[in-house]
């Protein structure tokens, strides 16, 4: 696919909620022993959204935050893509509230994307296409997510909220995208039908077939195609639906763990669905250095993972002390019990 | 120009009437006023209806054309609105068209049925379109809320207390459980008030007056014809109305109101006398910290010292300043749109002595005054006997 | 039932004021320089008719505020919610909840900054309204910093 150094990340920003559940407490609730189920996961608890937040909400925060960072004028966003498999609207983009909210609209192209957690970095992958072909300036790729987990479900520890947005442009870059290409096949790990309430998944299928196959094979191509090797890189960012799964896939790689831990917010505000390993990339952004590589590898069920080479430029120690950090968002929490936790979430019936 | 006269009055009592309808508590009050003022209704020369929310209510509109026909008054009818102060702004512009020569009569009714709302956010709702729709009821806004941020303002700057504030609802209270009329007639203790039910902190469940129903009426006429209906007439002496800015956020100081100060000047002005002259006062007390805040702008003590005022006794019933004697707002009950009448009502029998356990003793001057929404309308009416 | 959608946001009503509750965008008096928020179409201090935009920078500080326990119709909050009359360092106040604060942590002349969340809807198939809502300065990190 692209091979320039001329597009990347002119700014990023996350947002994350402040309410928490222990992945303890809930499985109290379901009479399993937390500690274990807390360490088996590699998560000690995730994040929940206000009553007033939800996707959108959170979306337009994040795009702040980024469009900060990135020191650009609204005017100069000319693509808005937002990536979720919880848009409060099935039909009325997230995308168009936030192009109103940034002030980008109304000159710039939209729409919302859906790839269960890789919908984000499928926008990024738009913005690259249109800032290369020089039909825009800069674009915004978002990811976020205020996702549900079915009551008593495997997945009911990690399904949290949370947003990163990342301008994409041809200047005043922070970090070059200097390489991107994806990996993607039919395969029905996790999935939710039009109108039903809660996703249904694969239960271990989710492994091996489907996560581990696609961010392996995703890696090994764009090392291939680059003609890199672990040892190229300082830092590697996968999706995070866990620990466990990005540790493990990091072993198998043959990248060392320091690689990849300061990517892990997942253990302190869960998996944030489509925002996952885009704030898994603002977290290493946020104590990389210039010159610094870092290799993602985003997965979305259904399946497929989308691959980026990047490499950090100079001045983006400056430019990030212009927004919180990753680390300052999980640091401010609050703690919820079950009880609070699902009528925050919407699961009591009124 | 000649001095307006009340020759007769009629309302119902103040509860929640779910039998009645709003046609049905006016047909009452005109009932009674009608014959109150031993006067036909075909001399009745015009008729004018205060009501705030009649459509949201009771999906009615047009109510001028509803009340007084059904109470075989057939004269041309207005329906006037100003929120909370509906009713006294009825009145002001029944003066007004007797003035200017138009009528020699006028029945002037004012009406709320609130309780066919039964959803008391429903209730919330419709009230709160008596502040600004877009930016304060659209925004979460609700009237507790609004007049929450006024008595927590007051507190900040003046240092009053919960307690102050408790002592008005009291006192309204006692006033109350003398008045057949009044919807609440039990005395509370300051520990009730106090430990009530928090509804916008630091506003409490026994701040707030009630959700009430009601409609009462009156019949005006000019002084040189008034004798015609009764020997005792009561006299409208001065009137006075401000407005402000509807928005309690576009209001530079929200501890007190503007609109009550200057409805007072032209009032007081007009009927030539002084704060000093005033025997007894009905005021517009929705909330505690309104009646506190009118203390203060009516003039009976220094700005900041309303609630110390009524903590120290000075607004009871015979007191330095009888302050609504009829139990207020509060126990007497607030059918939004009636209030304004009911409050002329209880000046007319307290100045014609028939008042009973809670009559005044020095009853030469009394005032009305009347606020709508949070202090965006205020209408201030002095009155007093014929000599 | 007839009652509620005479009171909830319409979508008309909701949909003029997006750019005033999604960006604080008011205007100024070109002449005199009087700052209104939301916009006027003319001056109402020197009544001139050119008006050009103003954006509000987002800050400002509690005039007061309330805990709410009894919301109108429709409103997305936590109860009981913040009810706050907010002046923005430019001098305009305006009605506003304050979120992301415990009861104990607000206070008068406390500093506050914008913040995007869900304001109310039209039951679970209208059109939601989104908009200005205000938190503490310096969100996450307002804690951090010692006074």
């Amino acid at each position: 696919m692209s091979h320039s150094k001329e597009v990347g990340i002119v700014g990023y920003g996350v947002y994350i909620p402040r309410f928490r559940i222990k992945v303890e407490e809930i499985a109290r609730i379901w009479g399993q022993p937390g500690e274990v189920v807390s360490k088996a996961l590699g998560v000690e608890e995730k994040s929940i959204p206000d009553m007033d937040e939800d996707t959108i909400t959170i979306s337009v925060e994040a795009a702040r935050n980024a469009l900060k960072m990135a020191e650009i004028l609204p005017d100069d966003i000319e693509a808005v893509y937002v990536g979720s498999e919880s848009h409060p609207y099935a039909v009325k983009p997230t995308a168009t509230i936030v192009s109103e909210a940034i002030g980008a609209a109304p000159i710039t192209t939209a729409a919302d994307l859906e790839f269960a957690c890789k919908a984000g970095t499928a926008g990024v992958q738009m913005c690259m296409g249109l800032v290369k072909s020089k039909s825009i300036n800069a674009g915004l790729a978002i990811g976020a997510d205020c996702s549900q987990g079915r009551p008593g479900d495997a997945l009911e520890y990690t399904a949290s909220a949370g947003a990163c947005a990342l301008v994409i442009g041809n200047h005043n870059l922070i970090a070059s995208i200097d390489h991107t290409e994806s990996f993607t096949t039919d395969t029905p790990d996790f999935w939710r039908r039009e109108g039903a309430t809660y996703p249904s998944h694969g239960g271990r299928f989710t492994g091996e077939p489907a996560y581990f196959k696609h961010v392996t094979r995703a890696a090994e191509n764009i090392m291939y195609n680059t003609n890199t090797t672990p040892d190229d890189y300082e830092y590697v960012v996968f999706h995070e639906p866990n620990s466990k799964f990005p540790l493990a896939t990091a072993k198998k790689l043959g990248f060392s763990k320091e690689k990849v831990m300061p990517s892990l917010a997942v253990k302190w505000i869960g998996n944030t669905y489509s925002a996952s390993s885009m704030i898994g990339l603002a977290a290493t952004l946020d104590v990389a250095k210039a010159g610094d590589k870092i290799l993602m590898i985003s997965y979305g069920s259904g399946s497929g993972s989308d691959a980026f080479t990047i490499t950090v430029r100079e001045g983006i120690a400056e430019r990030r002390k212009n927004i919180p950090t990753v680390q300052d968002y999980i640091d401010n929490k609050q703690y919820l019990d079950y009880s609070f936790y699902t009528k925050h979430r919407g699961k009591i019936k009124m | 120009m000649e001095k307006i006269a009340i020759v007769g009055v009629g309302n119902t009592k103040i509860g929640e009437w779910y039998e009645n309808s709003l046609r049905g508590l006016t047909d009452i009050a005109i009932t009674k006023a009608l014959e109150s003022a031993n006067i036909e209704p075909k001399e009745i020369e015009s008729s004018f209806i205060g009501s705030m929310s009649p459509g949201i209510f009771n999906q009615q509109e047009h109510i001028s054309a509803l009340i007084g026909p059904h109470s075989g008054v057939g004269a041309p009818a207005l329906r006037v609105e100003s929120a909370c102060a509906s009713g006294s702004q009825a009145m002001r512009v029944a003066m007004m068209a007797i003035n200017a020569g138009y009528y020699d009569t006028a029945l002037v009714v004012g009406v709320e049925k609130m309780t066919d709302l039964i959803d008391i956010g429903d209730v919330t709702t419709a009230l709160g379109t008596a502040s600004d729709g877009e930016w304060e009821l659209g925004v979460g806004a609700t009237f507790p809320a609004l007049f929450a941020l006024m008595m927590r303002a007051h507190m900040h700057k003046y240092g009053s207390t919960l307690e102050e504030f408790a002592s008005v609802a009291v006192k309204n209270h006692d006033n109350g459980s003398l008045n057949p009329d009044a919807q609440f007639r039990k005395k509370v203790s300051m520990e009730t008030v106090m430990n009530s039910r928090i509804i916008a902190d630091p506003i409490r469940l026994f701040d707030c007056s009630p959700v009430s129903d009601g409609a009462a009426a009156i019949i005006l006429t000019k002084e040189s014809l008034a004798k015609k209906y009764t020997d005792d007439p009561v006299y409208i002496t001065g009137t006075g109305a401000g407005t402000d800015h509807i928005a309690l956020h576009q209001r530079p100081d929200i501890t007190t109101m503007e609109s009550a100060k200057r409805a007072v000047k032209t009032a007081f002005d007009m009927a030539k006398i002084k704060i000093k002259d005033v025997d007894f006062i009905e005021v517009h007390d929705c909330f505690t910290i309104a009646e506190v805040i009118t203390l203060e702008d009516v003039g009976f003590c220094k700005k900041g010292q309303g609630g110390k005022f009524s903590l120290d006794g000075e607004t009871a019933l015979n007191s330095t300043i009888s302050v609504n004697p009829s139990g207020g707002l509060k126990a007497k009950g607030h059918p939004v749109g009636a209030t304004g009448i009911y409050q002329v009502i209880e000046v007319f029998h307290q100045l014609r002595n028939e008042a009973g356990k809670r009559q005044v003793k020095k009853n030469d001057i009394g005032v009305t005054h009347n606020i709508g929404g949070s202090g965006a309308t205020c209408v201030v009416n002095v009155f007093s006997r014929g000599d | 039932m007839f009652f509620p959608e005479v009171i909830e946001m319409s979508v008309p009503r909701f949909w003029r004021r997006i750019h005033s509750l999604y960006r604080l965008e008011g205007n100024k008096c070109s002449k005199c320089k009087t700052l209104y928020f939301p916009e006027r179409n003319r001056c109402i201090k020197c009544n001139s008719n050119e008006m050009e935009p103003f954006f509000y920078s987002g800050y400002g500080k509690v005039v007061s505020y309330s805990w709410v326990y009894t919301p109108p119709k429709g409103f997305k909050s936590s109860i009981p919610y913040c009810l706050s009359i907010i002046e923005l360092d430019e001098g305009p106040r305006l009605t506003t909840q304050i979120v992301a604060v415990d009861q104990d942590e607000v206070s008068i002349d406390m500093p506050v900054e914008f913040a995007f969340r869900k304001i109310s809807s039209e039951g679970e198939e209208g059109v939601i309204t989104y908009g200005f809502k205000f938190r503490p300065k310096g969100y996450p990190n307002h804690k951090k910093k010692k006074k």
